[in-house]
């Protein structure tokens, strides 16, 4: 039985309930970490860890917290990033909807490592049964003396507030999020400075993701040493991946990192395999943001090995073969998807997520979104492909946010596996443009 | 040894082969300046005198080829040079960087791409920073083939007219409401592409400096409605003036045509930017010579058709229609056989026509 450290009782009737969380072994990890060890050990053990920011960058969470500037006299913040509006991810809602008090637990824990006696949950704004779910989890855990003044004693204070967002993908950047908890617009900031010497409120402040915080409780109980031993290489620990598509299981699934991509789709513990009668032909490994896949790369490397589920293994072969794994939205697509639909209507969504604030991504996510929405109904014309190549390379980089990368990789990576079903969709208008057609031309599906 | 211990210490900075001198904390875009004009890389959206501003335009980018003496490894990005600062031993390349070139051109497109391009009836042609920038970076034709956002034209206040189809989304205006004007009623709504700068429920901007929001505007979305389509750039001619005004320091430029002041604005340096924010009273409801105190013709300095031969095909980079006739140009395809082909004779009577009548010195 493979390792779970995030989902071990998420399946306990009434876990999302203080007394029955407590009774699963819940909390002892803040009593641990508070009354036996100094912040630095906690940071430490993080960092011997070796988790990885679960928001998308894979960022080491323990190196993150070792930049946090800690002048005298200044509040320093932890600000939880439960913004999850990734196309495809949905592993944060999973959690924090089924076994809130686990998140509360890291939070405590990371707080009282950074020093931070105010922290805040941004959760998005459409997932308001959520808030009311962890507003009503942080005042049992108050009344039981794990949150307010002096927590269990020890003479630390931490208020834990929840703050909706206002549904905007672009809150989920770390400096957006900022400046829309500080009550403006949600434009990113220009960095540097970042976050970790000037973020909220212009205090120092660390902003990790949902799953990057509930690991803490665990690596406090069991030690950085031990979550470090599972996963493979770099990529320590478990992920939630949130698969979905055209799969007979779809659902939130905790994998040791190092699961090959292929047991991840086929085997019964997870997806179950493509739906009956159909083949493979793409996958989105790690949310919408990321390139996208043809079958038998997302199932081998280029070298012929297998790839696994990994920040390694999923990146090996930059964008030329690979891909990332980002967020853990795991989207599967049978041969009977549009490619260039999908790339459409993600192109869609960055369109309308867009902020506005520089010109790269303002206009150019636009430009593509039109361009593609007319070759998939059937006006596209044939310079239309380097076109968007084109479009999409100038965005690229350019940006003040990773949003403008965002919206570009899907694009370009698209282009780059399926060129042959643009151009047919350009060839055939008349065909193309038929209901449920799609390209049935030379393709590897597995 | 007394004086050197009390300067700053200097950080050398190389900006397209080009080093220069300057002290902590500048920017490389201001370390590019201090060298000219023709080093200093394009600003839509960075002002100076405006605190906060920049990063938004993305005009700017250039390409770090070394961090600094220290860590001469390259940055992964192009960086906006409006915001970044210098490190000593860094080497910078704008002009120079063919990656830095395309992202401008690049960034030219976009901006372009929802500009409604009505530079010959708008009142900023000649001093418009999007033209002098597409000029230089732009191309002839447009890849862009659907709608252009449109908005209506709103007036903003008795004086100032808003056209938000033009606007770049620069947000200079609304950092000058923030810092110079007591209240902003104005801002940013909605997101991307939709985005537009508008008050808040039709509220107009009354404020006694917020003329000012015109001179910051880079391109023609804020006009002056006491000089809207009065007359072009180039008929006028700048001097520079002053009064004694209770509310701003009254140093400002007054536009001639003939004997009459058109128009006044507030002061610029070399970089387009506002040295002093004048006044509305000074701006709009002053225009008598006998007001001021005349100084005498402004020396434009700044890059603008208004500045001699800015636009002439011999200076230093390539003329519109050199590099327009360059993307065009395709050499003639003369491999074909040409010895089996014989002129068709036309009848005589067409050339008898008109040729007498040609030569004939005589009607």
């Amino acid at each position: 039985m493979a390792t779970k450290i995030l989902t071990e009782h998420i399946n306990v009737p009434g876990i999302e309930t203080f007394d029955v969380y407590r009774k699963q072994g819940g909390y002892t990890a803040v009593e641990k970490a508070i009354k036996t060890m100094t912040p630095e050990a906690i940071v430490e053990e993080v960092k011997k860890a070796g988790v990885r920011g679960r928001g998308g960058a894979g960022f080491p969470m323990g190196m993150k917290w070792s930049f946090l500037a800690k002048p005298e006299g200044v509040p320093r913040y932890l600000v939880c990033n439960a913004d999850e509006s990734e196309p495809g991810t949905f592993k944060d809602h999973y959690l924090m909807k089924n076994i809130p008090h686990l998140l509360i637990e890291g939070m405590i824990i990371s707080s009282f490592a950074l020093g931070a006696n105010k922290s805040f949950i941004y959760v998005r704004g459409e997932l308001m049964y959520v808030i009311h779910i962890l507003e009503k989890a942080i005042a049992e855990a108050t009344a039981k003396g794990f949150l307010g003044k002096n927590i269990l004693g020890s003479g630390y204070d931490l208020e834990l507030v929840v703050q909706p967002g206002g549904g905007a993908y672009i809150c989920g950047e770390e400096t957006a999020l900022l400046e829309s908890l500080e009550g403006k617009r949600g434009n990113p900031r220009n960095k540097p400075p970042f976050p970790a010497v000037k973020g909220l409120y212009q205090s120092p402040t660390v902003v990790n993701n949902v799953e990057s915080i509930a690991t803490t409780a665990w690596i406090i109980n069991n030690g950085g040493d031990a979550y470090a031993g599972v996963g493979i290489g770099r990529s320590t620990g478990t992920k939630l991946i949130s698969a979905s598509g055209h799969i007979n299981k779809p659902g939130v699934y905790e994998i040791e990192l190092g699961v090959p991509v292929e047991d991840f789709i086929y085997a019964d513990e997870w997806c179950g395999g493509i739906r009956p009668g159909h083949k493979f032909k793409a996958l989105v490994a790690g949310g919408s943001s990321v390139p996208i896949l043809p079958a038998n790369l997302a199932l081998t490397l280029a070298n012929g090995e297998k790839r696994l589920m990994s920040y390694e293994s999923l990146s090996d072969g930059g964008f030329a073969t690979g891909t990332m794994l980002g967020s853990g939205g795991f989207i599967v697509f049978d041969e009977t998807s549009c490619i260039v639909r999908n790339t459409w209507n993600f192109s869609r969504f960055y369109h309308h997520e867009s902020c506005g604030q520089c010109s790269p991504c303002r206009e150019g996510t636009g430009w593509m979104e039109k361009v593609l929405h007319r070759i998939e109904h059937g006006h596209g014309h044939q310079q239309d492909i380097d076109l968007l190549v084109d479009v999409a390379k100038k965005i690229e980089g350019n940006t003040i946010c990773p949003l403008g990368d965002a919206a570009a990789w899907p694009v370009a990576s698209a282009i780059r596996h399926f060129r042959d079903e643009f151009q047919w969709h350009i060839d055939n208008p008349a065909e193309a443009t038929q209901p449920g057609a799609v390209y049935r031309g030379d393709m590897a599906l597995v | 040894m007394a004086e050197q211990e009390i300067k700053p210490q200097l950080l050398k900075v190389t900006i397209d082969g080009i080093e220069v001198e300057v002290e902590p904390g500048t920017t490389i875009l201001q370390a590019a300046r201090k060298i000219g004009p023709a080093v200093a890389p394009p600003a839509m959206c960075y002002y100076q005198p405006l605190k906060g501003s920049g990063g938004k335009c993305r005009a700017c980018l250039v390409r770090v080829a070394a961090g600094s003496a220290k860590d001469p490894r390259p940055m992964p990005k192009l960086v906006a040079s409006c915001l970044t600062a210098v490190q000593d031993g860094m080497i910078v390349e704008n002009e120079t960087s063919p990656q830095v070139i395309d992202a401008r051109n690049g960034v030219v497109e976009f901006l372009l791409l929802n500009h409604p391009l009505d530079c010959p009836v708008c009142d900023q042609a000649g001093e418009c920073d999007l033209q002098n920038f597409a000029f230089d970076h732009g191309k002839a034709t447009t890849r862009y083939e659907e709608d252009r956002r449109t908005f209506e034209k709103r007036d903003i206040g008795p004086f100032i007219q808003l056209h938000m189809t033009r606007c770049i989304l620069c947000y200079r205006c609304v950092y000058t409401a923030d810092q110079i004007t007591n209240k902003r009623v104005h801002g940013v709504m909605n997101r991307g592409d939709a985005s537009e700068i508008s008050t808040y429920i039709e509220k107009a901007i009354d404020n006694d400096f917020s003329g000012n929001v015109i001179d910051v505007c880079p391109v023609g979305a804020l006009t002056d409605k006491t000089y809207r389509f009065k007359n072009r750039v180039w008929f006028t001619k700048p001097v520079d003036a002053h009064r004694d005004c209770p509310t701003c320091s009254g140093n400002v430029t007054l536009w001639y045509r003939g004997d009459e002041v058109i128009r006044v604005t507030a002061r610029k340096n070399e970089w387009s930017e506002v040295t002093e924010f004048i006044c509305n009273t000074c701006r709009f409801e002053t225009k008598k010579t006998s007001d001021w105190t005349i100084e005498g013709p402004t020396k434009i300095s700044r890059s603008s058709v208004i500045a001699a031969n800015k636009y002439r095909a011999d200076t230093i980079k390539p003329s519109f229609g050199e590099r327009m006739a360059a993307a065009d140009y395709k050499p003639i395809d003369d491999k074909r056989d040409t010895s089996q082909l014989t002129i068709q004779q036309l009848p005589p009577e067409r050339f008898a026509k008109v040729l007498p009548a040609a030569l004939d010195p005589e009607p």
